[in-house]
This record gives structure tokens, sequence and C-alpha cells, in this order.
């Protein structure tokens, strides 16, 4: 009796209380403060697919996702190393990041509508234009979906994978049975086995699997990926909401990496052209004046050091070496798809900076 | 005996009261510490941005690979969706119990078996099955078994009646068609007439007179009619043969009949084999509890041995093997959430279908946990009644 009336009296005494509210709010616009007075900025990536969240047999991380973390760390203390990964599994990636485990989210995240906008995230500027792909045997006779017709398909559970594989066949009136198992070792089990003809992921997750597929189950020439995408998925860094300052600069970063990318700065040469720029663009971009000129406050108005991009590219590299050093092993080729420049006819635009 | 607070806390030669006084503190002190404890987590739980079920209306937009007695689309709710894996777990979890009960009894008497090899090798199935986690052998059943069945295209089959294939075993079924709902009353109704005329008959046996074969005139009254109604109502029950169809760019299936998946099938084998190992355990220790005088006797008697295991030692053995049995039941309960490796869309999950789709993990693993909760509470509570129905009168 005594111990249930205690435990009602603290109850209505925690429900009563709402200081944390305040202290949770503050705490959250602060988070470039945090991070800065840390020393380290701590990411929540994935480990498990190449190409973009990765971990190698040495125990470092790699992939895409992986570079930029290293890009972020490079802005703000200028040494790409001080990053602390965190691996967050596909159910918890929102709750660590709402709950500050970690600054930043970047692990293929696909940017949606209800993600945005219901989950407290914000989604900053996209590393990568992925859509979803069919991957079926080279050999079958599967040409297009419509060959997927009565067939069983695999898909990896714990993503919009599922509901887009639905929502695509459904509207090109194919009928099919989706398979859902828990990871992507079991899919190729079954689909080695025969259990499905096919099997769906985002087209980054297909070219990964597809360039280590066993040599003994016929390498990754007995794959081919079918050439409808089935859904739009962009990936990019996610932060939480009512970050201004600190969605600024992971934003910044990656429009950064894209702007040197098509004004041709590279890791090669970034020293030389901060020397003497070349033009009043890269002079903005390299945080220096520009033919006596002032330099544009570029990294002080979002509170780093305005040479930061001189930093991000000499230690990482523009966003094609970043691409090349990473999604293109996987067999995934700029030119020609969503990811190429938009001097090329892609959709990799960074505003201007100035 | 009265206190006298200030002389006697200090007595010392007053050893009970002193251990009173300390019980009371440390009551105290635990009641402080749960109510902190219960004040931090309610705390937390307010951080939580939402708690609410409003999402469970939302489209579920998912497709599940297979379903059982529930009508589930992809553009049915979400609650549409959970109630399909409701199902789906409740398929797995009373197949599941029956069979693993079966498969346990018996390797549990036949651990006691007189038979050298038929004793070792019960022992060496309930110690290797025991012994090794249940995950690991349904991936075994799934990838070692049941996914080096042939294709479609070679599949194993009996003219057309059966088919086995890395897709799942097909069997005919019967499909419902007319007038079936009818044809079912009147099968209750001719039912209901049977028992009353082998209750008269065995009435009128007992008046004597010789055997009325009460039975046999009960069973015969409601064959003919069943046979007549169904004659009568249109045949309502169609047979549906497993056909083996081509679709798409040359893909092989089979279609109709009954379909038994290969996930369904290895989570249940690995469940069955798993529990039935400890129940099979129970089973022995009940056996081994009864006093061995009840066996001599048996024998004394000249009851042969399955009438000596059925009619004494069983019953009585009963009484000690339910309430571990109905544990064991618990655990293949929530066990079936293992399913979820192999693809079996069982509660946990389309829940995390349903997690992922919303965003929210809150509400969902309170579902889950409600589900389950209430599940076994009906387990226990049947096993509870089935108990004290063999208790010893006046326990």
């Amino acid at each position: 009796m005594l111990l249930a009336l205690l435990a009602i009296g603290m109850i209505a005494a925690a429900c009563s209380s709402d200081e944390d509210d305040g202290v949770a709010a503050v705490a959250a616009s602060d988070t470039l403060k945090t991070v800065l007075d840390r020393g380290t900025v701590i990411v929540g990536v994935k480990d498990s697919q190449p190409g973009f969240g990765n971990l190698e047999p040495d125990g470092t991380f790699a992939g895409q996702d992986v570079e930029y973390a290293h890009a972020i760390a490079a802005a703000l203390f200028g040494d790409k190393s001080k990053v602390e990964f965190v691996v967050a599994s596909a159910s918890t990636r929102f709750e660590l990041l709402s709950a500050s485990e970690i600054d930043v989210l970047i692990r293929t995240t696909t940017w949606t509508s209800s993600r945005d906008i219901d989950l407290s995230s914000s989604f900053t500027a996209t590393t990568f234009y992925d859509g979803q792909g069919i991957i079926v045997n080279a050999d079958s006779a599967i040409q297009s979906i419509t060959g997927l017709e009565g067939a069983t398909i695999c898909v990896t559970s714990g993503t919009t994978t599922e509901i887009n594989l639905a929502a695509r066949l459904a509207a090109a009136g194919v009928d099919h049975t989706a398979l859902t198992l828990a990871g992507d070792a079991e899919i190729l089990e079954a689909f080695a086995a025969g259990r499905c003809e096919a099997w769906t992921g985002d087209k980054g997750n297909l070219a990964g699997q597809r360039s280590s597929y066993p040599a003994d189950l016929g390498g990754p020439e007995s794959l081919r990926v079918l050439p409808e995408t089935l859904s739009k998925e962009p990936l990019g860094p996610v932060v939480r909401d009512g970050d201004t300052d600190w969605y600024d600069v992971v934003q910044w970063v990656v429009f950064g990496t894209m702007a040197a990318d098509e004004l041709g700065v590279n890791s090669g040469n970034v020293a030389a052209m901060a020397a003497s720029p070349p033009s009043k663009d890269i002079a903005n971009l390299l945080g220096v004046g520009f033919e006596g000129g002032e330099p544009t406050n570029f990294g002080a108005s979002l509170g780093l050091s305005p040479t930061f991009m001189q930093a991000v590219i000499g230690q990482v590299g523009n966003y094609d070496e970043i691409y090349e050093r990473t999604i293109a092993q996987i067999g995934l080729a700029r030119a020609g798809s969503l990811n190429a420049s938009w001097l090329e006819g892609g959709l990799i635009y960074s505003p201007p900076i100035k | 005996m009265t206190i006298r607070w200030g002389k006697d806390l200090t007595d010392l030669g007053l050893l009970w009261r002193r251990r009173r006084t300390r019980r009371i503190i440390i009551q105290i002190a635990i009641a402080v510490g749960v109510g902190l404890f219960v004040f931090y987590m309610a705390d937390k739980a307010r951080d939580l941005d939402d708690l609410g079920f409003d999402f469970l209306s939302g489209s579920g937009d998912f497709p599940l690979s297979t379903q059982w007695l529930t009508n589930y689309e992809s553009n049915d709710t979400l609650l549409g969706a959970y109630g399909a894996g409701i199902f789906n777990t409740v398929r797995l979890v009373v197949i599941g119990i029956v069979l693993a009960t079966v498969l346990g009894v018996l390797a549990g008497i036949a651990r006691l078996s007189s038979n050298w090899l038929v004793a070792k090798l019960a022992t060496l199935y309930v110690e290797t099955i025991r012994n090794t986690p249940l995950l690991i052998q349904i991936v075994i059943w799934y990838t070692v078994v049941f996914l080096q069945l042939p294709r479609v295209e070679n599949a194993i089959e009996y003219s057309g009646l059966f088919y086995l294939s890395v897709k799942g075993l097909a069997l005919p079924s019967l499909t419902i068609d007319g007038s079936f709902g009818i044809w079912v009353i009147v099968l209750v109704l001719g039912a209901i007439a049977a028992f009353a005329l082998q209750w008269w008959l065995h009435r009128k046996e007992e008046e004597g007179g010789g055997s009325k074969h009460a039975v046999a005139w009960a069973f015969l009254v409601f064959t003919v009619v069943a046979v007549v109604t169904y004659l009568l109502t249109g045949t309502p029950l169609e047979p549906d043969t497993p056909q083996v169809v081509i679709t798409g760019a040359n893909i092989y299936s089979v279609k109709g009949g009954i379909q038994v998946e290969p996930e369904f099938a290895a989570v249940l084998l690995g469940l069955v084999i798993y529990t039935g190992a400890f129940i099979a355990e129970i089973v022995r220790g009940g056996i081994q509890a009864l006093p061995k005088g009840q066996t001599e006797a048996a024998a004394a008697l000249g009851l042969s041995g399955y009438q000596r295991l059925t009619l004494i030692i069983l019953p009585q053995a009963l009484r000690i093997i339910i309430p571990p049995l109905t544990n064991q039941f618990l655990n293949l309960t929530k066990n079936s959430s293992l399913a979820v490796v192999i693809g079996y869309p069982e509660i946990i999950f389309v829940g995390n279908t349903m997690i992922n789709k919303i965003g929210h993990a809150a509400p969902v693993y309170l579902m889950i946990f409600g589900t389950y909760l209430l599940l076994s509470l009906v387990i226990s509570v049947s096993m509870n009644f089935f108990n004290r129905s063999v208790q010893l009168a006046g326990r």
C-alpha cells in the first residue's frame, strides 16, 4: 500500500514538471557549438553497404557517406579524422538522431516528405540520386518489369523498398509475390536456390551486391539489373529539426564539394588555386580574395574558419574524387546517370557561393 | 506488547524490536528506490514525441507474402496488416503446440523405452536440439533443407495431386461454393440429432436387452444426413487441385490448392523439434516421478505396456507435467517471432515494417507487447483450467 502510494506520487511529480522541454529545445539548436566544443563529430553510418557505408576488413569505415563524414570533420576542425562513427540500423537511425546520440545521420537514408516532416529531421543536400531497381539472373528471359508476372521477388525488410515494389508493380498490372527476408545474405541464398526469380533494392545496394557476388555462383556477370527504376531515392545527410546553424554547415560542406567539382578544383590543385585563384567563384569557394579584393565571409558566416573548404578538398576531395573512390568502385559510373554534374545533364548542382 | 520509544530503541537486549525497525527501514528504502526509478522512466517516456495510435488507420502499402484466414491487400489499413500478422502467428502457434506436444510425448516415452536403440536415439535428439540455438536451427532448416528442393520446373509431383518444390508444397483442397453455409447448418443439426440418438440408445442399453449399437446407428444417421444434404444443396465443395503455371518471362509457379510455403514449414519444423525436445524431458521427468509401485502393480494386474501407459502412468504423470508444459507453450509462442529472419509475416515482421513506414517505434512495440501478452494469457488460462481438472481432489 505504502509502495503504491509512493509510486503514484512519484509519477504525478514527473508528469507535472515541464522544465525539461525548454532545456532540450535550447540544446538542439546548439549542435554546432556542442560539436565544436567536443572536438569530434559523431556520425551515424551503415556498416554493410559497399560503396556507401561499409566496415572494411581492416576495421575502418569506407564509402561515400563515410567520406562526407570526414569532409564535415575537416570543415569543422581542419582534421578529417575527428569523426566518431556509430553504426545505425534502419529501425533505430531516426531515434538515435532525435535523442542526440549522433550529430548527423549519413546512412543511405531516403529523403521523403513523411520523414522530413513527421520525424523532426531535416534533410540536407542530396549526395546520391538513387532509385530502386530489380536484379535478375543474366541468362533469364526477364527483360523488363512485365516479365515478372507471377514471380516471387525477394526484398530486404525494414525499408521503403517493399512499399515501392508493391506500388510500382501494381501500377504496371504485374501480379507478383514479395518475399521479405532479414538481410542480404539470406536473400542471396534464396535467390541462388531459385526461391525467388529476382530481388529488389536500391540500385546502389544492388551494384554493391553484384560487384561482390561470389565467383562460384557465377560472379558479377551472372547478374543483370533491369532497366526500370522503380522509385526516387535521394540520399543525403540528415540532421535534427530546428538546428539551422548545424544544418547550414552540413549542407554547404556538401554543396562546396559539388561546386569544387564543377569549377575543377580538386585535392591536387587546391593549394595552387588558393594561392592564386583563377576566378571569383573559386576564390569565394576557397575563402580567399580575388585579384586583391576581399574574400567573402562564406566560412565565417557558417561559424567556421574562412578557408574551411580548402581543408575539405585538400584532405577529402571534391564530389568527383569522392565518387570515384567509392561508388565508381562498385560499378556505377557517373556519366549518363542522375549523379553526373548538371553541366553534363545530371542533377549534381550547387547553388552559387557568393 | 507496547513500545516505549525512547528507552526500548536503545535497549540492546531487545533483539526482536531492532529487527523490526531494520525491516521497516529497508522497506522504506526499497520503496523510495522503486519510486525514483518509476519517476525516472516516466520522465524519459514523456520525451517520446508520439505515442499516438492514429497511424493504424493509414494505408498499409506493403503486401504480405502469405496469409491465413485474412484478406489483407496493399491498400488496406495498417491495422488490417497487423491483424493478418496476428493470424499468421496464431496459425504457427496452434499447429506448433499440437505437433510439439505429440513429438515431445513420444520422445519422452522413447527415452524410457527398454529398447536400447530407441532410447539412445531419443536421447541424441533431445540433447542435440536442446543445446543449440533455435534461430540457427530455423535458418538451417530453411537453407539446408527447404531451399535445396528442386525448382518448380523439376518439382517432385504425383500425377497432378501434389507438388513439392523450392516454392513450397502444394496440396489439393476444397473450395467453398454456393450454399455451403446451409450445408454446415444442417450438418450441425445432424450432429446434435446423432448425439441425441446415441444417448437415447445408450440409455436403452443400460435398461437391459443387449447391445443396441448406439454409436453405429448415430454415425449412420449423421452420414446419411450429410450426404443427402450435400447433394441437395448442389455439391457446395469443389476440389481445387494445384497446377503448374508459366507466367511472365518463363516463370514457373504452382497455383491452386493449399500452398505451404517453405518459410512457414521451416519455422514450424524448427519450433516443433526444438520445443518437442524440452517437452520430452518434462514428460520423462513426470513419468519418472511416479512411484515404481504403480508400474509394478499395473504389470501385476496383467495390463499390457500400452494399457499401463495410457490408463495408469500418463494420467498420473499429467499432474506433474502440465505446469512446465504451459511454460513450453508460452516459449513456443514467443519463439515464433524468430520467423522474421526468413520472412514469414508474423507479428514482429509486420510490426517492423510498420515502424519503418511511420518512423515511431514506441507505439508499435507497445502493440506487440500487448498482443503477445494477450496470446500468452489465453494459453496460460486454458492450461490452468486443464491443470485444475487433473489435480487431486481436495488440493
